[in-house]
């Protein structure tokens, strides 16, 4: 088994896991909008709430979730780790700083993992720890269950009423693109995956990819906020 | 012209850096380095310290010339070396700042001589074939694809100057090794040490201390060969198929 240790402690093997965790929550990031896209329902939440209760009840979901926090955590982790490696094996800057030879997205990769991390901090601290380990949220019984379930809905109605929660959250969607713009496309040309042919497409995706899934996302907080202000 | 030199002074390795300006004359005709050949004549007539700086061909193919200009290894043009850079790409009165190669891997020597020797070690590790020893056979009878051929000499125009490296902001090695790696793989003569040649090369390029590869892309950029960037993925393949598939 050395030889898996020798190589995740290779340069080629940490880019690896990077590359790998990477697109494991791209993938992540279109699910949870696919889910995130029915609190713009106009039914009071319905929709949303039997879906919050599904998936922090199913064991499949919680096993899946599992993964997930260990794919963030390792993704973080890891990055971090090679930021310091990288910032040592740079040593001393340049006097001018050029930019004219990489743009500022692939050169701030780390800066921008570390905003999203702190955005993620904030995200998960207002919701997931709400919803999974607090007893604030209120109840809500709708006819099609037999159960009463959190109205997870109203929190989140709540917190997009204030106009500094929707601009951290602009904030932190804004550097999901700037770091996927790079990443996205990045983590092909790591798993090897370059070609004259398809890299151009693998490209354009990422650029499709990496601009409208944070813009749905966005939707999400902007419609709340200003579906509150005409209400007043 | 006039021009203002912004030039990092460093004694030894071990020594503090630090800037110090300099006025010269140039002509517009003048090369990068003749320019600094005139400011030193002037130093040392004044029977002051030279500015170290690394020459040797002159005519943009050895790669010796490691310097900085304004942030960028070998200067603004694209697919040049430092001798190959002309005083016409600078207006009068502008100030140039000068520096030498920054990467960990790359000591200063003194003033803008850095030691490339990293370089040296990942190719003695693994830039070699094997060939029988005796008479050589006819270039001839071992026939090559051209299209094979052209790629694999894209990557063997690699002079080693190392500018990749200093481009990087990871300080990392990963456009001069997957150049080396792919200027042999791609050819017949190179195949016997497929497996060996790809782990040995990237194991010593990161004893050596280089970073680790983000894909920015300024290592191509800044090449005065301008080795594709494809050589990196290329290598990593390689690299991922010795690791998984092989002993």
């Amino acid at each position: 088994m050395s030889w898996i240790i020798n190589f995740l402690k290779s340069s080629i093997g940490k880019k690896l896991v990077m590359s790998l965790t990477g697109l494991f929550l791209v993938t992540f990031l279109v699910v949870h909008l696919i889910g995130n896209l029915q609190l713009l329902m106009p039914d009071d939440g319905k929709a949303f709430n039997i879906y919050a209760d599904f998936m922090s009840n199913n064991p499949i979901i919680k096993i899946i979730s599992l993964g997930l926090y260990a794919g963030i955590l390792l993704h973080a982790i890891q990055g971090m780790l090679i930021a310091f490696e990288n910032r040592k094996a740079k040593g001393k800057k340049y006097a001018v700083t050029s930019f004219e030879n990489g743009n500022w997205m692939s050169k701030n990769m780390a800066l921008l993992g570390t905003l999203l991390f702190f955005f993620l901090a904030i995200h998960m601290g207002d919701f997931w720890v709400k919803m999974r380990f607090l007893d604030v949220l209120n109840m809500v019984s709708y006819p099609e269950l037999d159960y009463e379930v959190k109205n997870v809905y109203e929190r989140v109605n709540l917190a997009f009423e204030n106009v500094w929660i929707v601009i951290v959250y602009l904030i932190g969607l804004l550097s999901l693109a700037l770091h996927l713009i790079h990443g996205f496309k990045s983590a092909f040309v790591t798993l090897g995956l370059e070609h004259k042919k398809y890299s151009p497409l693998i490209n354009a995706i990422g650029i499709v990819y990496s601009i409208t899934i944070p813009l749905a996302y966005a939707a999400i907080p902007l419609y709340m906020f200003f579906s509150h202000q005409s209400h007043y | 012209m006039r021009l203002t030199l912004k030039i990092w002074r460093q004694k030894s390795t071990h020594s503090e850096g630090y800037f110090e300006s300099y006025k010269v004359e140039a002509s517009e005709n003048m090369s990068f380095l003749e320019m600094l050949d005139v400011l030193n004549e002037r130093l040392i007539s004044e029977k002051k310290e030279p500015i170290a700086f690394e020459h040797d061909c002159r005519e943009g193919i050895c790669g010796t010339c490691s310097m900085a200009i304004n942030g960028r290894p070998h200067g603004p043009q694209t697919g040049t070396t430092v001798c190959q850079l002309h005083m016409r790409a600078y207006k009068d009165g502008e100030t140039i700042v000068i520096e030498p190669f920054r990467a960990k891997a790359f000591p200063v020597i003194k003033d803008l001589v850095v030691d490339r020797s990293s370089f040296d070690r990942i190719i003695q590790s693994g830039g070699y074939i094997s060939v029988n020893t005796g008479q050589a056979t006819d270039g001839n009878s071992t026939p090559i694809e051209k299209g094979q051929a052209s790629e694999a000499f894209d990557s063997a125009t690699c002079i080693g100057c190392g500018a990749c490296v200093a481009a990087c902001p990871n300080g990392s090695a990963m456009l001069f090794t997957s150049a080396k790696i792919n200027h042999l793989e791609k050819m017949p003569q190179g195949k016997v040490e497929h497996t060996r040649r790809v782990v040995n090369m990237i194991n010593q390029m990161d004893k050596e201390g280089f970073g680790k590869c983000s894909n920015v892309g300024a290592c191509h950029v800044e090449c005065p060969k301008e080795i594709p960037l494809s050589n990196i993925a290329a290598m990593n393949r390689y690299y991922f198929s010795a690791v998984f598939t092989k002993e």
